[in-house]
């Protein structure tokens, strides 16, 4: 067995698990530095949460093996649950409760860790720190949830789509969070199907689809994988002069070319050689364009050139 | 190869970290304990159900099935001599009417009896004597009329009216509404507090914090206790105020039996909720558990009415133990060694159900 360095903080190897006749997880390695942030993209059910669960010890996996700040569940669970910070998709807290009273809770389970008002403050909810939980906005709500997770003061932030289902704003206003968290130095594993939220916010990310790993790297080299770094997307043509697609590929620097509900997209080295060269080429074919956007490459892009399917598509 | 830990990042900074406040209201069980309370009160509905519906359906059933004052009998007259001396005595209501009307009314049962005056200074009693108003009404006039004429009795005597509480109605009703009241409020507040927290997965939520697990659930016993104490001091209270319900056995004794009790019915509802995903599978579970024990454990009546046959099933219900010892206590003063059988079913409802709990539990 390869010796692995030290500074891992979590270690996947061969994880396997199966739900009746669903496989969620299948045969999946993974490994992060200590004070990385890591994000798992992926669709849903793509299995990124039960890799999550399995890795935060609350769910069992069929087979394979898990290492968490060089410990393991089964023998130091006590002493790992005191070291990682949780936040699991969709929990309610308690409605009833007070912003304070349910930080101040989940504060005495932790032998260390700020005090409540201040990991109240940290998350920008002082002012509501009398409010009940069920008063609270759908950003506040993940906030406390964050600050529940942090009250610890933990090495390993474990948070499970934080920003599903919220409006812009508090989605920025909790990246924010995450990165002043970032800065502390922790490790964070992240489970996202938003690709900007990951290229914003990871290191280094994983693409995951039914069950596997199907691509690993910064964001950045994961869009340089595709081999274009710029797309081009654009509508010609009507229904009587009908576009000549495969002429299109024949273009120089265009790398894919695939339409998409009447657009065509196309990958292409550098824009400023592709573009004329493709005005010219529908001007040749006299097919009207009615519409023209390139922009850079994105994880997205990454995703559909990987499996052919769009992000949320379910 | 277990050795090989990440150095702990905080241990650096440690001392750099105020330390952490020891005081009692940061240990987890008074948190947790604290807020399953602030839960509770902050639940209005539960509030009515588990304090005000008992005492208002103590106070409705006292009012309906009172005791009533002995009855007033009503008899005619027709002289306003008779009349006078008859209105000496207040069990009886004298109409002075017409010999005709007077005759009317003795007929249709309006009065139980009419005095007419006889031949040469008697006086006739007309009534029916297979009827005991009738005959009550008779010996009431009789005597009354021979007072006004001067008679003396050659014995006196005084009456003791035995209206002893403890033996009515409200005095059965309470201990069983108590009873009642304990196994409502301890399988509701188990069983709506874990399934909710379960569906919400703030159950899954905790489990992934560092909550040791066994203090969730001594919390929801140590809140249980706190709660129980206005419970049974509100419902005793009551009756013990406003009806002279008497409490002939030893406090302590009750205090041990309500506690077992209520932690009987905890660990029933813990079993009811251990596996339920939504509140609407734990409320039929729950229903289904608790509706045969409203009605055959005695709360609103005795249980020996149902068949003989039956009364050994209705005997090993938690809720016929709890209430038969509740009413051995409160009415007849008994003490523990005398309920060891309740007190025995009580404890192994307890054991058992706390052990199945403890197996089929899900946190998810």
């Amino acid at each position: 067995m390869p010796e692995i360095a030290s500074n891992s903080a979590l270690r996947v190897h061969r994880l396997r698990k199966a739900y009746k006749d669903v496989v969620a997880v299948d045969g999946l390695d993974l490994e992060l530095q200590a004070g990385e942030c890591f994000g798992l993209l992926g669709p849903n059910g793509a299995g990124k949460t039960t890799t999550v669960e399995i890795c935060e010890g609350l769910t069992e996996p069929d087979s394979g093996d898990v290492e968490v700040l060089g410990q393991r569940w089964s023998s130091n669970a006590a002493q790992l649950r005191q070291r990682l910070g949780i936040q699991l998709q969709d929990t309610q807290l308690s409605e009833k409760l007070t912003v304070f009273e349910t930080v101040r809770l989940f504060r005495s389970f932790f032998r260390q860790g700020a005090e409540a008002p201040e990991v109240i403050a940290r998350v920008q909810l002082e002012e509501k720190q009398k409010s009940r939980v069920g008063d609270l906005s759908g950003g506040q709500k993940q906030r406390l949830a964050l600050a529940c997770a942090l009250v610890g003061d933990p090495d390993f932030l474990f948070l499970d789509e934080p920003t599903t289902g919220l409006d812009p704003q508090a989605r920025r206003q909790l990246w924010e969070l995450i990165e002043e968290f970032k800065q502390s130095g922790r490790t964070i594993l992240l489970t996202t199907h938003y690709m900007d939220e990951a290229e914003r916010l990871c290191d280094r990310v994983a693409i995951m689809d039914h069950g596997r790993e199907i691509a690993l790297g910064t964001p950045r080299e994961l869009i340089a994988s595709t081999c274009a770094e710029q797309m081009v997307e654009f509508t010609a043509g009507s229904a009587s002069k009908a576009l000549d697609v495969p002429a299109l590929r024949r273009i120089e620097g265009v790398r894919e070319v695939r339409t998409e509900n009447g657009a065509v997209l196309m990958q292409v080295t550098e824009l400023h050689t592709s573009v004329p060269a493709l005005l010219a080429e529908l001007t040749r074919q006299n097919v009207p364009l009615t519409e023209l956007r390139t922009h850079s490459a994105t994880l997205e892009d990454v995703f559909v050139t990987l499996t052919g399917r769009h992000l949320r598509d379910e | 190869m277990s050795d090989r830990a990440i150095p702990d990042v905080r241990a650096k900074e440690a001392d750099k970290k105020a330390p952490r406040g020891t005081s009692l209201a940061d240990h987890p069980l008074v948190q947790l304990t604290l807020v399953r309370f602030y839960e509770f009160i902050r639940e209005p509905e539960a509030l009515f159900w588990v304090f005000a519906f008992p005492i208002l359906l103590a106070a409705g059933l006292g009012i309906a099935f009172r005791n009533r004052p002995a009855e007033v009998l009503k008899i005619a007259v027709v002289t306003p001599e008779i009349a006078q001396s008859l209105r000496q005595e207040k069990l009886l209501e004298v109409q002075q009417l017409e010999s005709g009307a007077a005759e009317e009314a003795l007929r249709t049962g309006k009065v139980a009896l009419l005095a007419a005056p006889g031949s040469r200074g008697t006086v006739v009693y007309r009534y029916d004597d297979t009827n005991p108003e009738g005959r009550a009404a008779h010996m009431l006039a009789d005597r009354a009329i021979q007072k006004a004429a001067g008679r003396v009795d050659p014995i006196s005597t005084s009456d003791q009216l035995m209206r002893e509480p403890g033996s009515r109605y409200i005095d059965f009703l309470i201990p069983g509404l108590l009873g009642m009241n304990l196994m409502g409020s301890a399988i509701w507040s188990m069983g709506f507090a874990i399934v909710d927290a379960r569906r919400k997965k703030l159950l899954k939520r905790l489990v992934a914090s560092p909550m040791p697990r066994h203090y969730f659930l001594l919390s929801f016993l140590l809140s249980r206790i706190l709660l129980l104490v206005v419970e049974v001091a509100a419902l005793l209270g009551f009756g013990a105020l406003l009806f002279h319900v008497p409490i002939r056995g030893s406090l302590l004794d009750l205090a041990v039996l309500c506690l077992l009790g209520s932690f009987s019915f905890c660990a029933l509802g813990l079993l009811l909720a251990s596996r339920a995903k939504t509140i609407e599978a734990a409320s039929g579970l729950m229903n289904v558990v608790m509706m045969p024990m409203w009605i055959a454990s005695g709360v609103f009546f005795s249980s020996q009415n149902f068949p003989g046959l039956m009364q050994p099933f209705i005997k090993a219900l938690p809720l016929t133990a709890v209430i038969d010892a509740l009413r051995a206590n409160i009415l007849q003063g008994s003490n523990l060694a005398q309920m060891a059988p309740q007190v025995g079913i009580m404890a192994f409802w307890l054991v058992t159900c706390f052990a199945l709990a403890l197996k089929l539990f899900r946190w998810r």
